[in-house]
């Protein structure tokens, strides 16, 4: 008893802290069930396609160079959101705010990019079934990505109105591993739209 | 200055919790109600976060959907009681099918195990409430209007008409033309959202908030059914909702996903609607299982036989569950390799659930039952799984399913594992935790005529129809010849399914009077071994005055199996205070030992809000009201941001910030 007792007496953090707070394990579940969401995606791609009586895609390859450039562009909004807290664990606030900055505006430039790269297609989302599924599985990343941002603009405003310091940015760790997670994702919709079809 | 005016931050981002005692009436129980009750009156109803009152929403709204599922089939039963009987036309009756399965399935099966969970796992694990309170309102309210969403249309004799798994082609823009298959399709996506944030939040508890000592070995076993059953809604809802997403696209913008003239496929949406489904089958059955595994031992007078294999065989289940899909598809042509696999892997299924079977047998028969109302349910229950199991070991062979598949053989197989392994355990369940939910006891001697009535009348409705099956009888037909030689077989299974209903009348009537004359319960009116009859019957807000300190599986038989030696007896009374506004303590997820004083948050209608405006949004989409839909959207994330605005007061924010609240 007086062992339980001991391991009971012990000062212990208060609310959400960092990987401790509930939020954290919620979007980590989140994150499980919105990736098995892209892998059906993907999986309905791949079976559509194995099972093709025409040319895939039927409009031959996909031109490589800009999807690349702004898959460039979408990983390094990603360093930019893990800088921002990095700052903000070490008590650079002006730093993380212009870090966050830097993420939002690469994060918006990818959704401008992919929607020129959507207007450059010869074909639309009703045209035929390849178009139905590239648009479907793109256009549902762009969601993500647009929800992403409102998340990351949610938090350079928190950051900017000095709610969180060294010790408390939870909400930070949790934003963030979200938009990290919307440009892994990314990776695989890219290789398997835009890679798949050149092997 | 204001380290002066305010206690050190320390104290508010760290602190050593007090110890000690909160006896009913004094004055620290007292101030702990304060803390947690809701407010009186509509603001109160709309705005509470209580998993207890939660839960018993989701006990009585999904008992009201079993209810007109079940209406819903009588009438199909008047109409097949003899042949040739015109009293429904083909279309009602296609409507009639689909409604029953659609209601069954997913607005009663899942939605009343995550009421008795979200009621009974607090109270379980010793915890205050569940991890993320206001999610746990969303996912209710999101329920609820799904439910209604997906009636909609009934009114209007446009209800889905295409089963409840729904088959393209058939389900698709050109065989049916009308709203019917829309309101299915959107409402299933909505009706997902609940079900993913509700699993969310079960996964999320089970890791977070047990009480100190509750090791991972030491949860009931309810817990792993539903833990079970979250992880794989998880990995699986998305399959489903995706596959009516996309056949709302096909119906509504014009894609090819399922259109055979322009390459797509089928055969996709059965694949995708049985990822999902099978594993499904065992999320509205694994925890109505934990609920015996729970339940019968208090019946039993003695422990679970076998606790460690029935939580391991409860995770294996679905583990080879989620590889049987493709039994569901034995008649669909694909290579005969992919059936060899699947049908060994449903054989395999029968192992693990074998092993369940068994360990409740030897628990009745190693203890002293105690034949009680609810022991009989748990009892009958073993029985129709035993048989409802064989029906279906004998279709995972692939041959016999070729012969059965699409027979009232098939309906048969999957009434005794949906009633015996769902209803029998929830009716027996309400009967053993309603002292618990309302303080009185239920009545025994209706209580044993309510079991035996719906004993009879289910076996007499549904052992019958697997000889209409063998003898031929297709699912799904309005009406038959009487020339098939299917009118007698017919005829006893609608009077069957008539004495089953007579029986949970006789339930309900047992329910409507013991809430008024009922005999008062104490908080242990079973002599039970878990944690939620430790606490007062109906608990209180709080649930527990202290956080116990749990050092066995049994805490409250600790005296008479001598289950504590070596870790020391649980402490019930003595334990973490924590009422510095709403606190409950999260512990690791393996060992529980206290990690971090969660702060939970208060009463909000946000919750509300966000359900009801996501709701006005797929409503919507149905009309084609655009605008409204991105209005709807729009009014959804604002109220997500006011929901997810961080709060000093649950320390989401620095304590020591320079925003404007410092310096008032």
């Amino acid at each position: 008893m007086s062992e339980a007792r001991q391991l009971l007496d012990q000062p212990l953090p208060v609310g959400s802290e960092g990987k401790l707070a509930g939020g954290w394990w919620g979007i980590v579940a989140l994150i499980v069930t919105e990736g098995s969401l892209f892998g059906y995606l993907l999986f309905s791609y791949f079976y559509l396609s194995s099972q093709a009586e025409r040319h895939w895609p039927p409009e031959g390859l996909p031109s490589l160079l800009l999807p690349s450039i702004n898959t460039a562009i979408l990983i390094a909004s990603s360093v930019f959101v893990w800088a921002s807290e990095y700052c903000l664990a070490r008590k650079r606030k002006r730093g993380s705010v212009v870090m966050m900055l830097v993420a939002i505006v690469l994060g918006a430039l990818f959704v401008g990019i992919q929607l020129k790269e959507w207007s450059s297609k010869t074909y639309g989302m009703t045209s035929d079934l390849y178009g139905s599924l590239y648009f479907t599985i793109t256009g549902f990343h762009m969601l993500h990505v647009v929800i992403g941002l409102v998340i990351l603009l949610l938090l350079l405003a928190w950051i900017s109105f000095r709610y969180f310091d060294e010790k408390r940015h939870a909400a930070i760790t949790i934003g963030g591993i979200y938009w990290h997670f919307v440009d892994v994702v990314w990776l695989f919709v890219f290789t398997t739209l835009y890679l798949f079809p050149y092997m | 200055m204001s380290a002066i005016t305010r206690p050190p931050s320390d104290s508010r981002l760290r602190r050593s919790p007090d110890i000690g005692q909160a006896p009913v009436g004094s004055d620290a129980e007292i101030r702990l109600a304060e803390i947690w009750e809701s407010l009186p009156g509509w603001k109160g109803w709309l705005s509470t976060v209580d998993h207890k009152v939660i839960g018993l929403r989701y006990i009585v709204t999904a008992f009201v959907f079993l209810l007109i599922g079940g209406m819903e089939a009588l009438i199909m039963r008047l109409q097949l009681a003899g042949p040739n009987l015109t009293l429904l036309t083909p279309e009602q009756y296609n409507q009639l099918f689909t409604m029953h399965g659609v209601t069954m399935i997913f607005l009663y099966a899942l939605p009343i195990l995550s009421g008795f969970s979200n009621y009974l796992w607090p109270l379980m694990l010793g915890s205050r409430d569940m991890t993320f309170p206001r999610l746990n309102a969303l996912s209710y309210w999101i329920f609820l209007f799904a439910g209604i969403f997906m009636y909609a249309s009934f009114p209007l004799g446009q209800a889905p008409n295409a089963g409840w798994f729904n088959y393209v082609p058939y389900s698709g823009p050109i065989y049916n033309t009308g709203p019917n298959i829309d309101v299915f399709a959107l409402g299933m996506v909505l009706l997902g959202v609940s079900t993913t944030v509700g699993s969310v939040n079960f996964v999320v508890t089970l890791f977070k908030m047990r009480a100190p000592g509750m090791t991972i070995n030491r949860v009931p076993i309810l817990v792993w059914g539903t833990l079970t059953a979250s992880v794989a809604n998880l990995l699986v809802i998305p399959s489903v909702s995706l596959a009516f997403f996309l056949l709302w696209l096909d119906r509504q913008v014009g894609t090819h996903f399922f259109d055979v003239a322009n390459g797509g496929k089928p055969l996709l949406w059965q694949h995708l609607f049985w990822i999902f489904g099978h594993p499904w089958v065992y999320a509205i059955v694994l925890p109505a299982m934990g609920i015996v595994s729970d339940a019968l031992p208090t019946f039993c007078r003695r422990p679970l036989v076998g606790y460690a294999w029935v939580a391991l065989a409860t995770m294996a289940t679905m583990l080879v569950g989620f590889e049987v899909w493709i039994h569901h598809m034995f008649a669909t042509g694909l290579p005969a390799v992919a059936l060899s696999i699947f049908g060994a892997a449903s054989f395999v299924i029968s192992i693990p659930s074998a092993v369940a079977v068994f360990a409740w047998i030897a628990t009745i028969w190693l203890g002293t039952p105690v034949f009680k109302t609810p022991f009989l349910f748990f009892a009958g229950f073993v029985i129709l799984f035993v048989i409802g199991g064989l029906s279906g070991v004998m279709t995972a062979a692939v041959p016999l399913d070729w012969q059965l598949n699409e027979t009232y053989f098939i309906v048969a197989h999957l009434h005794y594992v949906l009633l015996g392994i769902n209803v029998f355990p929830v009716v027996g369940g309400i009967y053993y935790w309603f002292p618990k939910f309302t303080g009185r006891m239920m009545d025994e001697k209706i209580g044993k005529w309510s079991f035996w009535v719906m004993f009879i009348g289910f076996n007499a409705g549904f052992f019958p129809m697997h000889l209409a099956g063998l003898l031929g009888m297709p699912r799904r037909i309005y009406t038959y010849s009487s020339r098939m030689g299917w009118d007698t077989v017919n005829l006893i299974t609608s009077i069957g399914s008539f004495v089953f209903a007579i029986g949970v009348l006789i339930f309900l009537v047992n329910v409507a009077v013991s809430l008024r004359r009922g005999t008062r319960a104490g908080s242990n009116p079973w002599d039970a071994a878990t944690l939620e009859w430790s606490v007062p019957s109906p608990p209180p807000a709080y649930n527990f005055a202290v956080i116990p300190h749990i050092a066995s599986r049994h805490p409250l038989w600790e005296d008479r199996l001598n289950e504590g030696e070596g870790t020391g007896q649980s402490s019930l009374e003595k334990g973490y205070l924590l009422m510095e506004g709403r606190e409950t303590i999260g512990t690791s997820p393996i060992d529980a030992t206290p990690e971090i004083i969660l702060k939970m948050p208060g009463d909000s209608a946000t919750p509300f809000f966000v359900g009801l405006f996501l709701s006005l949004a797929f409503a919507g989409m149905l009309l084609h009201w655009w605008s409204f839909t991105g209005l709807m959207i729009l009014s959804c994330i604002i109220a997500l941001m006011v929901w997810m605005w961080p709060e000093k007061a649950l320390a989401q924010r620095s304590p020591t910030d320079s925003s404007r609240e410092a310096h008032v």
